[in-house]
């Protein structure tokens, strides 16, 4: 039996807000309305036509900008699960549309941490307060940066596996071929595997060039069902199917297997949903916090065996001409990451089944998944997304 | 050595005091035997609250560890290059922690490590942090 969410709603709208020079010179409350504005003139829908508002800055996040926007909501959606919350907004706005609880949703992020001067200015409330388990049993060991985590789990990855530094380095040149296409990435100068071994290391076995952007970003997303999706002014990209799994907060001690996210459980949730396999799809966009971050991703969506993945990127496949393409922008890596990448997967997957990619679109493109990862390899979400054909 | 030092909560009151005495404790659960770490509220495994401070013998193995280059908070940036790893205790919980006492280039995972108390909180608290043993 065919899961009722599949195919029930649409993104419609889609923009996002980067500089190649990393800062965007305005407040994330500016880039909120720039970007909402944008998204919804993409889509040919208004500010009146929203009924929902969805989006992780500020405490009661989306009450706050549906004041501010004049938005009166009917179903809301404030959930922060770090760079995988807007695959969530999405999973949970198809639903509610699904369902009939609202019609006409909108997610936004933005965030300024590079303007800002402040890493970790990447929106969403703070995290990691005195009375929290990762400053309690983590922080004091100087487990403060993010690379920090994500080198345990490489480190164990290259143990189980036999994992090499040089494979990890080929996903960063793969997404900096994407980014050399891409005229508003940070880094479009394109780079060898001697280049990220070359460049210094912040946690071995993790490599500057391993590790993610810290630009400005903003992006919005319109979502709305599919009988209304038609009608409007772009082909819509369907949700056909999504899937959500957590293993830990915030302290990567909790994880458990550190080799295997939580998408090994999203990725086949979403993929059955949609009804596709992962030799089915075309374009994949996915959370590259990381090196190892999209190394992992690819192995637990099934796109290869687990332990396999550092073979399987090796021949570059993920880069344009190759057998995967992978994302597209440039990703975390090279295009922006303003502290939740989330956002911007979806977007360039959006645009590559509108057929929007100019220089680098993937050619025929109909069937896209993106991947949020949040947190510390904390929480994944997975979205099928899928023109009209594959409705 | 400069360390974020962790505010002392009811509930964990009991695991600083022993380190105070170079003791290695955890919360054991009642009914299903289990060691909980870090201390919380109920077991993880069935949600019991009856939990009780049970000695650690102070050994296991490194499940993963990195080397740190850039310092994770600027208190610590006279410490780098240091070694945070994750410690599988010989009782079935696993810690964040230090790996002392050798040459990072030397470290792998699945060694041998031993308890290691050298390291005092201003307040006489420490943590517990973990060097490599002979076996």
């Amino acid at each position: 039996m065919t899961n009722e969410l599949r195919g029930a709603a649409a993104i419609v709208g889609a923009v996002d807000a980067v500089s190649p020079t990393g800062v965007l010179g305005r407040t994330d409350a500016q880039l909120e309305v720039e970007v909402i504005r944008g998204a919804l003139d993409d889509a040919g829908l208004s500010i009146a036509d929203v009924d929902c508002l969805m989006t992780t800055n500020g405490m009661m996040g989306s009450l706050e900008l549906g004041e501010r926007l004049g938005v009166r909501g009917r179903f809301t959606d404030s959930t922060m699960t770090g760079g995988s919350s807007f695959e969530v907004h999405v999973e949970h706005a198809a639903a509610a549309i699904a369902a009939g609880l609202c019609e006409v949703a909108v997610i936004v992020y933005a965030a300024t941490p590079r303007g800002a001067k402040n890493p970790f200015a990447g929106g969403g409330p703070g995290i990691g307060g005195k009375d929290s388990a990762l400053f309690q049993w983590d922080l004091p060991y100087g487990l403060g940066l993010p690379a920090a985590s994500y080198s345990l789990a490489a480190q164990r990855h290259m143990h189980d596996f036999g994992t090499t530094s040089e494979q990890l380095a080929q996903i960063a040149v793969s997404f900096r071929e994407w980014a050399v296409k891409n005229p508003n990435a940070y880094h479009q100068d394109p780079i060898t595997i001697d280049n990220v071994l070359a460049s210094p290391m912040v946690a071995e076995p993790l490599h500057k060039l391993d590790c993610c952007l810290v630009t400005d970003g903003a992006g919005a997303l319109v979502v709305t069902s599919a009988e209304r999706a038609r009608d409007l002014a772009r082909p819509p990209v369907y949700v056909l199917g999504a899937g959500t799994a957590h293993t830990h907060g915030m302290s990567i001690s909790q994880m458990g297997d550190v080799t295997t996210t939580g998408a090994a459980v999203s990725g086949p949730q979403a993929m059955a949903m949609a009804g596709v396999t992962p030799g089915d799809v075309d374009v994949v966009e996915l959370y590259d916090s990381f090196t190892i971050t999209a190394l992992m991703t690819l192995e637990d969506l099934g796109f290869c065996a687990k332990g396999e993945g550092g073979d399987f990127v090796a021949d570059g496949r993920l880069g344009p001409g190759g057998s995967l393409p992978t994302n597209t922008n440039g990703g975390g890596l090279s295009y922006t990451h303003p502290g939740m990448y989330g956002m911007f997967v979806l977007v360039e997957a959006v645009r590559q089944l509108r057929g929007e990619g100019g220089d680098r679109q993937v050619e025929g493109a109909e069937i896209a998944v993106a991947n949020g990862c949040g947190g510390v390899l904390s929480c994944t979400s997975t979205i099928v997304l899928g023109t009209e054909a594959t409705r | 050595m400069p360390r974020i030092e962790p505010p002392v909560t009811p509930l964990a009151e009991p695991y600083w005091e022993a380190t105070r005495r170079e003791e290695l404790v955890a919360q054991r659960c009642d009914p299903c035997e289990s060691f909980v770490w870090y201390p919380r509220e109920a077991c993880p495994g069935c949600l019991s609250a009856d939990l009780r401070w049970a000695p650690l013998a102070g050994a296991g193995t490194i499940y993963t560890f990195n080397v740190m280059r850039k310092p994770g908070n600027p208190m610590m940036g006279d410490e780098v290059p240091y070694v945070v790893g994750l410690v599988d205790l010989d009782e079935g919980i696993r810690m964040t922690t230090n790996i002392v006492g050798a040459d990072p280039g030397s470290l792998r995972c699945d060694q041998r490590v031993a308890v290691d108390w050298s390291m005092e909180l201003s307040d006489g608290r420490r943590l517990p942090v973990f060097r490599p043993t002979d076996d």
